[in-house]
């Protein structure tokens, strides 16, 4: 199992599979854990996956950017399955409108600092870094 | 004044057809969408089967400890329905179905002394319960023909609050699942609190090899459990709510299609009247002429009747004239 040189990964949402391939290395960031990473042959694990970009190395060489809502990750066997409850593509994200639902987030966590103004807000930027747009973008957040 | 009926028929036969052209159209339409809203069933089930996986493993980690989804209250006063029916008649039993289905477990309730509540999903089962006076919850519509999955969140988010606040202590749901395109039943499914049989998957995963306590939890069990439960609710809310919307087109295509069989049964027997309708005015405008002739000859005025008609009479011998 370990000298395989990649392992799979499903990233599933509830309304389709958005992508199921091989790969060789992942990045994520779970709920207070900050970022993670998977290499093939990693222990079996769970966690709770927050509103991130998250990196996924195809075999190929070429990195895959998404946008990940919110979710789980499980990996056993040398399979990562990533459960969002909502996953987009990096080349599928219209950047403009990305950048203006960020706008409009910190825009309101000027005015109001709840729990969902704050989600929304890391799912705009989730959407942006993940579409490559986020240069030019203050990183203070 | 007979060719007044005939008239009449043929507006009848024209009203029938238009008719028939639009439920051939609503069969077209319900019959392509059946495909749809089926692949979509199938594209669910990945995550619903993937979240089911998670939940299994966690309860082998031990984390399932005393979560409210899944202690359930030895006694249960309030049940709490979420019947999903469509949006739209026109689609033969298949809200009924669900209604007279939800109405048979509120009397039942009824008579063991139990409350219930009710929340319609879908625009039929708002408008049928509300005037029969039911006790209703939030109701949810607009969306039975494609729902989407934040619908099913915002029915998961409230049927949950419900349940975590104490106003009921079951919830279940009625809806029509698909099994094929040409077989649909109505079932009642619990969805809070959650079976037993998912965390009774405990003992089997100790068994196997793969699975079991030796998994790394970031955070712990308990955290990711609580958030993980709200969204296998919604995952299975979202399923119903596919079968529901997949079991719609397959009725409608069918009520639609008996609808046009019926339209064109109509138009075959409505034509028959009317052919015969128009042969009996034709027969006796002839047996008019002929009789008209008969009187006029008998006066030997046979020449203005050819002159009248503009041709010769056939029915005046010539060698008379």
């Amino acid at each position: 199992m370990s000298e395989a040189p990649g392992f799979r990964i499903d990233v599933v949402s509830p309304e389709r599979v958005v992508f199921s391939g091989e790969t060789t290395q992942i990045i994520t960031r779970t709920m207070g854990g900050g970022e993670i990473a998977f290499l093939p042959g990693h222990a079996a694990f769970l966690g709770a996956v927050t509103e991130n970009h998250t990196r996924v190395w195809l075999s190929d060489g070429t990195i895959m950017n998404l946008a990940i809502h919110g979710g789980f990750v499980e990996v056993s066997n040398n399979v990562v399955t990533l459960l969002s409850d909502g996953a987009e593509l990096g080349n599928e994200i219209d950047i403009e409108r990305a950048r203006r639902a960020l706008e409009r987030a910190e825009e309101q966590m000027r005015t109001e600092h709840t729990a969902e103004v704050e989600a929304s807000l890391r799912r705009a930027h989730a959407r942006l870094a993940a579409a490559g747009g986020l240069a030019g973008v203050n990183a203070g957040h | 004044m007979a060719g007044g009926q005939e008239r009449i028929l043929r507006g009848r036969i024209r009203s029938v057809q238009a008719t028939k052209k639009i439920t051939r159209a609503m069969e077209l339409i319900a019959g392509s969408r059946i495909v749809k809203a089926q692949q979509r069933v199938a594209a669910a089930v990945p995550y619903s089967e993937k979240i089911t996986d998670v939940v299994k493993h966690l309860s082998a980690g031990g984390a399932v400890g005393n979560s409210p989804f899944l202690a359930g209250r030895p006694d249960v006063k309030t049940t709490c329905y979420v019947a999903i029916t469509a949006d739209r008649g026109l689609c033969g039993g298949y809200n009924t179905g669900v209604l007279r289905a939800t109405e048979g477990e509120i009397k039942a309730d009824l008579a063991a002394g139990k409350n219930y509540i009710v929340v319609p999903v879908g625009r039929k089962a708002e408008g049928y319960l509300r005037f029969r006076g039911y006790n209703l919850g939030q109701g949810f519509a607009g969306f039975s023909d494609a729902p989407a999955h934040s619908n099913a969140t915002e029915i998961g988010k409230y049927v949950v609050d419900l349940f975590l606040s104490g106003q009921v202590d079951k919830v279940e749901l009625v809806y029509t699942r698909f099994v094929s395109a040409g077989n649909q039943e109505v079932v009642l499914r619990p969805l809070v609190p959650l079976e037993r049989e998912l965390v009774a998957a405990k003992t089997d995963d100790h068994g196997a090899a793969d699975a079991g306590g030796d998994y790394e939890f970031e955070p712990d069990p308990e955290s990711i459990l609580n958030s993980l439960l709200p969204r296998y609710v919604e995952a299975r809310i979202y399923a119903a709510l596919l079968n529901a919307a997949a079991s719609e087109h397959a009725f409608r295509q069918r009520a639609m299609k008996s609808a046009t069989d019926n339209a064109e049964e109509l138009i075959k027997n409505l034509s028959r009247t009317m052919n015969r309708a128009r042969q009996d005015s034709i027969t006796t405008e002839i047996m008019e002429i002929v009789g008209g002739a008969e009187a006029l000859s008998s006066g030997e005025d046979a020449i203005v009747i050819s002159s009248v008609f503009g041709m010769e009479n056939p029915f005046v011998s010539s060698d008379r004239v």
